[in-house]
């Protein structure tokens, strides 16, 4: 593999790490917590 | 027998991301605030026994509610959960599906009961990023109520993982639920029924062709820091590492495929020419043997 290939994965941990934090500091925490405490009925195909 | 370490992990992570015990008494779901992280195999969050949150529900969730959410000026639209899926994939690839994904785990014990196996046509591998494409991300997207907010597509009409671990526990837990129980269900019970006879016959057949996160996983296979790698020049092309391998990954044809979830059985169990190894970062080969090419 060419040596330039090594730096692809450090970009995108990069990338994907700046991508997570703007969701922290937006506030997307709340978000996942809110819908994952309340048992969705129509997400599990009951209604 | 000697559980390998692996089967050790799998174990671990099904149970820790099924902690939550009490729900027989409580007869609900886990409500603490483990739930604001997402685990990274597939794990459905209305499970009884959850403690963490499934990406891909969290995922679809972001989807179906981005029109309300701009409209009120949040830009919620996905960012947590794609840095997480990013981050994880990134690193390792699709290495979770092989080693905490309690589903994928699942598959594999129910595989291990002695039939006559059979294996699938290689062109239903593209149908799970079709789900990915549509059920996880346009649909949630584009089609929506009044109000704006769409609909998990994925988890209410195909998730077998859901009713396998939310549905069905809820109606025991919940006995009232029983009454509002409907075509959907039904149909979803067939999905999951079908699915989990074919797991018999067929190696892994959810991740192979309908599951999302593994779509998403396995992006990132050739551009992860942890990579496999196939010495050509060592293989003697006796396909051990097919035969042995969850997901039927014919690495003699090349490293690092799509639907290769670096269980490294392959490396471990089945390649005894050294035409197998990993890179990490390209910096570290290891194990990689010495050819024993037979000539």
């Amino acid at each position: 593999m060419e040596k330039s290939g090594y730096k692809t994965p450090y970009l995108l941990l990069i990338f994907f790490l700046i991508v997570l934090v703007v969701g922290i500091n937006i506030g997307e925490v709340e978000v996942v917590l809110e819908k994952a405490i309340s048992i969705c009925l129509s997400c599990i195909g009951i209604q | 027998m000697m559980l390998d370490l692996r089967r050790w992990i799998q174990i671990v992570a099904t149970v820790l991301s099924n902690a939550w015990l009490l729900f027989p008494f409580t007869g609900t779901i886990y409500q603490g605030k483990l739930k604001s992280f997402c685990v990274p195999g597939l794990n459905c969050y209305s499970c009884p026994a959850a403690v963490g949150s499934c990406p891909l529900g969290a995922l679809q969730t972001f989807m179906a509610n981005i029109r309300p959410s701009l409209t009120v000026g949040n830009f919620h639209i996905g960012f947590y959960v794609i840095g997480f899926l990013g981050l994880i994939g990134s690193l390792v690839g699709r290495m979770p599906c092989a080693w905490v994904c309690p589903f994928g785990f699942m598959q594999e014990l129910i595989h291990k009961i002695p039939s006559p196996k059979i294996e699938i046509p290689r062109i239903l591998a593209w149908l799970k990023y079709v789900m990915l494409v549509f059920l996880v991300i346009l649909l949630p997207l584009l089609v929506v109520d009044l109000f704006g907010y769409g609909e998990n597509w994925f988890c209410k009409y195909v998730c077998p993982a859901g009713t396998l671990q939310a549905g069905i526990p809820m109606i025991i837990l919940q006995p009232p639920l029983r009454g509002i129980l409907g075509t959907l269900f039904a149909v979803k019970l067939i999905i999951l029924v079908v699915l989990l006879v074919s797991m018999v016959f067929i190696r892994r057949p959810f991740c192979r062709t309908l599951c999302p996160l593994g779509a998403i996983y396995s992006l990132f296979n050739k551009v992860s820091v942890f990579r496999m790698v196939h010495h050509p020049d060592n293989c003697v092309l006796c396909k051990q590492c097919y035969r042995n391998c969850p997901m039927g990954v014919r690495f003699y044809e090349g490293a690092n495929q799509k639907d290769c979830i670096r269980c490294l059985q392959c490396l471990r169990k089945s390649c005894k020419y050294g035409a197998i190894s990993y890179e990490v970062a390209g910096a570290l080969p290891v194990e990689k043997k010495q050819p024993v090419k037979e000539s």
